[in-house]
């Protein structure tokens, strides 16, 4: 394919056989189908061995702070909506330092793909129960095991009535490839929750795991029912639902700022003089 | 002559539309005046206070001393009854003990009652004219401005002329001064417009008091200029949210009080290390924690400027008045953009919710330098290093998507010329050293020495920052009539400190006296460190209330002189 160069070539952070690079394999195979060029895209992340992405694959990359890879890109939505926005980090970032902003932009629906590696534990700091750990799992600080029950992503973006909300599996790549640029490709917030192996810490979830319980939805789910995809959401243990789980449009975040014209703002400038009639409310 | 009016009641009952209207007129009619804001953190009940102070001479700070007291209940009366002046005025709807003061009983309620019930604080503003020798005609054209509906304005400015009727004239007032091309603004409003006027197109901020009035008034103007404000799920969001923004490429702003700087500043760190102009507004209140949330000081200094963990690169301006708050905001944005640096700019309640009267703003003298590249330098970037290392530390900034196939990556981790994360020695001193030679290079070029006011031979040197510069002007004019040789040093640049000035004015050898709103004597401290200069004596106060002229002119003799 005469497309884009997105691999950077830079040496990786990762743990040799992490589920980070299937991930990034999908993620780059969806931009080069998609045909973006590199600086067509923008993705935000946080920290984290998931939020290091920005540095391994050539787009523009903004890697901020631990829990808030959301906000920032909320200002890109503002400034500029010809990029694409995608947003990267992992389960404790997204679900556990970030839990408030995920909240919040589920409300606002901007246009952007959120994709949250998903390995069930933190893993840059070693193994400590993440918030969608499974229950009684022991770790270093959990030695007795976890107790506080589990974070299901999937429930609470439908709860709130995200717009796009899905789940994929580095496991199989052509379907998490393909459920990447439906995700870029919808309008308004897409949660794709992605399910991989941390190989170095989660000794439960490992690809072994993760391969006995997934499937994929068929054609015969209908995304667009919002009560059967409340009752997928459920759906976790013995078997795991791989796809979109729903999808609706409805407006997003930009289209509610009826202040804008469609001319960028980080195109438009202002001369001080030309706001002179400001100084008449206070005269 | 400065004439003092108090206007006091309830939360709720409608004493900022009395404030604005009569300090509107009073305004519009030619003289200076100076006009603030008590209140209680509640939405109804208490007690709360509007003062207005006017002249035919510049006001510049609040009195303690009342001329003429407007009480929408009794316990106003009560409360205020010490601070009134030998001739003093009361107006109140009944009778109430004045201790022996002037009362004049005027049946606001029952007038309003015959014309709109909701409109019985006007009955008030048209008496206070009258008292004061005023003509209503001002007063009706800024009824008709404030009250947009025409039946509503119509019925204001019948009760308007009923309370003027009711009373008689008690004040033979100087001319006023006739001031031309003046504006009457607030602390925060002159932020948000200096703000508006520097082109920021986004705004995210999470509603704190005192701030909260710069996030409504570009609120108010959003769509006229077509920017947006965002109201935040939180000021951890509203910073991030803003240097998104900035890093997308339009100006971006956010505003708080102390309580969400605090929560703000892992993100100003990342301003610092990642490079992104912001401008960040932090109108104090009295801390620690939730403190006193509508009330004023000067407590949040050294916490501002040690904002953020690690050896964070920022900038920090106190605008000293109200005409500081609108060109130090405006210069804010100049500076963060140049400098690629948070600037915060530390204000207080004081200053945000007093209003005074000021010449107008020339803009056509403003310029707005965003120190991007220019077209020419545009088309040359390629092998796009985000960090470039260079002699001032300053590396070219674009943006995502503004030059075909070039890429524009930042990062809070320590990284490399093109902000890949590193762990390397050499490259970590290199990128400290960058960014040191950024502020280095604004500490050289960029600072405004505080402003001196006095003689060359004086006794007495009194140094502030930030809003104590107006209670001390005159603090010092009562001390220069005492007979006191007295210099006023007022800063507003504050992070990096400017040292000149202040160095060659206390060598001269005058006792110096520093003058804070705090409990800890904060900017003797921030001195003592940059200069080695310790100050004799500090004056401090952080009972959450403002200066007056007369109080720090009275602390001035009890605690130095005498």
């Amino acid at each position: 394919m005469a497309g884009f160069r997105y691999e950077s070539d830079r040496v990786t952070a990762w743990c040799p056989g992490c589920g980070n690079f299937p991930l990034r394999k999908a993620l780059v195979s969806a931009l080069q189908e998609l045909r973006l060029a590199p600086e067509q895209v923008v993705m935000y992340s946080g920290i984290g061995q998931a939020a290091k992405m920005p540095h391994y694959i050539r787009v523009n990359g903004f890697n901020g702070l631990h829990g808030r890879a959301l906000p920032p890109s909320l200002g890109m939505r503002v400034a500029n909506p010809g990029l694409k926005v995608i947003v990267e980090s992992g389960d404790g970032d997204t679900y556990g330092e970030g839990g408030n902003h995920l909240l919040h932009n589920i409300r606002r629906n901007p246009d952007l793909t959120h994709l949250v590696h998903d390995n069930q534990i933190y893993g840059l700091t070693k193994g400590q129960a993440s918030p969608t750990t499974g229950p009684d799992q022991t770790t270093s600080v959990q030695p007795n095991g976890i107790t506080a029950q589990p974070f299901n992503p999937i429930r609470f973006a439908l709860g709130m009535r995200a717009s796009f909300v899905a789940r994929g599996f580095v496991g199989e790549q052509d379907h998490l490839k393909e459920l990447i640029k439906t995700a870029i490709e919808h309008r308004g917030y897409a949660l794709v929750d992605i399910l991989q192996p941390c190989i170095s810490f989660n000794k439960v979830n490992t690809y072994q795991w993760y391969q006995q319980r997934v499937y994929k939805l068929d054609q015969d789910y209908n995304p667009n029912d919002y009560r059967v995809a409340i009752a997928k959401a459920e759906e976790w243990g013995e078997r795991i639902p791989l796809g979109v789980i729903y999808r609706e449009e409805r407006p997003v975040f930009r289209d509610y700022l009826q202040q804008l014209d469609d001319k960028p703002l980080v195109e438009k400038s202002v001369q001080p003089a030309d706001l002179e009639y400001l100084l008449e409310d206070f005269r | 002559m400065k004439l003092n009016i108090l206007i006091g009641g309830e939360a709720g009952q409608g004493l900022n539309t009395i404030d604005l209207i009569l300090g509107k007129t009073i305004f519009r009619s030619g003289y200076h005046l100076f006009s603030s804001k008590d209140y209680m953190s509640r939405i109804r009940g208490g007690h709360n206070f509007n003062m207005i102070r006017f002249s035919n001479e510049p006001v510049t700070a609040i009195s303690d001393e009342v001329d003429i007291l407007v009480a929408l209940n009794e316990e106003t009366v009560t409360l205020h009854k010490d601070q009134l002046k030998e001739q003093a005025i009361v107006i109140f709807d009944g009778d109430v003990d004045t201790g022996g003061k002037e009362l004049i009983s005027l049946p606001a309620r029952t007038i309003a009652k015959e014309i709109n019930p909701r409109g019985v604080n006007t009955v008030f503003v048209g008496a206070v004219l009258k008292i004061l020798g005023l003509s209503i005609e001002k007063a009706r054209a800024v009824l008709k401005d404030y009250f947009k509906k025409e039946e509503v304005a119509d019925d204001n400015i019948k009760l308007l002329e009923k309370g003027y009727q009711k009373v008689n004239s008690y004040f033979n007032l100087p001319a006023a001064s006739g001031l031309k091309d003046q504006l009457y603004l607030d602390g925060n409003n002159a932020i948000g417009l200096g703000a508006a006027i520097a082109g920021v197109q986004f705004y995210a901020a999470y509603p704190m008091s005192p701030s909260t009035s710069i996030m409504n008034y570009l609120a108010s103007k959003q769509s006229q200029l077509g920017i947006v404000v965002e109201q935040a799920e939180d000021e951890i969001a509203a910073l991030n949210m803003a240097l998104g923004g900035s890093y997308a490429g339009i100006r971006s702003m956010t505003g708080t009080s102390g309580g969400g700087f605090a929560l703000m500043t892992e993100a100003v760190g990342l301003a610092g290390i990642a490079e992104i102009p912001v401008v960040i507004a932090d109108i104090q209140r009295p801390g620690p924690a939730t403190g006193l949330p509508t009330r004023t000081e000067q407590g949040d200094l050294l916490f501002a400027i040690n904002a953020g963990q690690g050896d964070v690169p920022l900038m920090v301006v106190a605008p000293r008045d109200h005409k500081d708050a609108f060109e130090q905001t405006f210069r804010s944005f100049n500076l963060a953009d140049k400098y690629q640096i948070p600037v915060i700019i530390l204000s207080d309640q004081f200053l945000a919710d007093s209003a005074r009267n000021l010449e107008s703003f020339q803009l056509e003298r403003l310029k707005i330098e965003r120190g991007l590249p220019s077209p020419e330098e545009l088309a040359k970037i390629k092998d796009y290093k985000r960090y470039e290392i260079t002699e001032t530390g300053i590396s070219p900034r674009i943006y995502p998507g503004q030059v075909p196939g070039e890429v524009v990556l930042i990062d809070s981790d320590e990284h490399d010329q093109y902000g890949h994360i590193i762990e390397g020695a050499a490259m970590r001193k290199a990128m400290v050293e960058k960014r040191g030679r950024k502020i280095a290079k604004l500490a050289a070029e960029e600072l405004l020495e505080p402003v001196y006011q006095g003689g060359e031979t004086i006794d007495f040197l009194l140094i502030g920052w930030g809003s104590s510069y107006g209670p001390l002007q005159e603090a010092v004019q009562l001390l220069n009539q005492a007979g006191y040789h007295t210099g006023l040093l007022s800063f507003n640049d504050v992070w990096p400190l400017p040292t000149g000035e202040l160095t060659s004015r206390v060598e001269k050898g005058a006792r110096v006296i520093v003058v804070e709103n705090n409990a800890t004597a904060q900017f003797s401290r921030l001195i003592r460190s940059e200069t080695g200069l310790t100050a004799e004596k500090s004056i401090l106060k952080y009972d959450g209330r403002p200066y007056s002229g007369k109080e720090i002119f009275q602390r001035v003799i009890s605690e130095v002189i005498q």
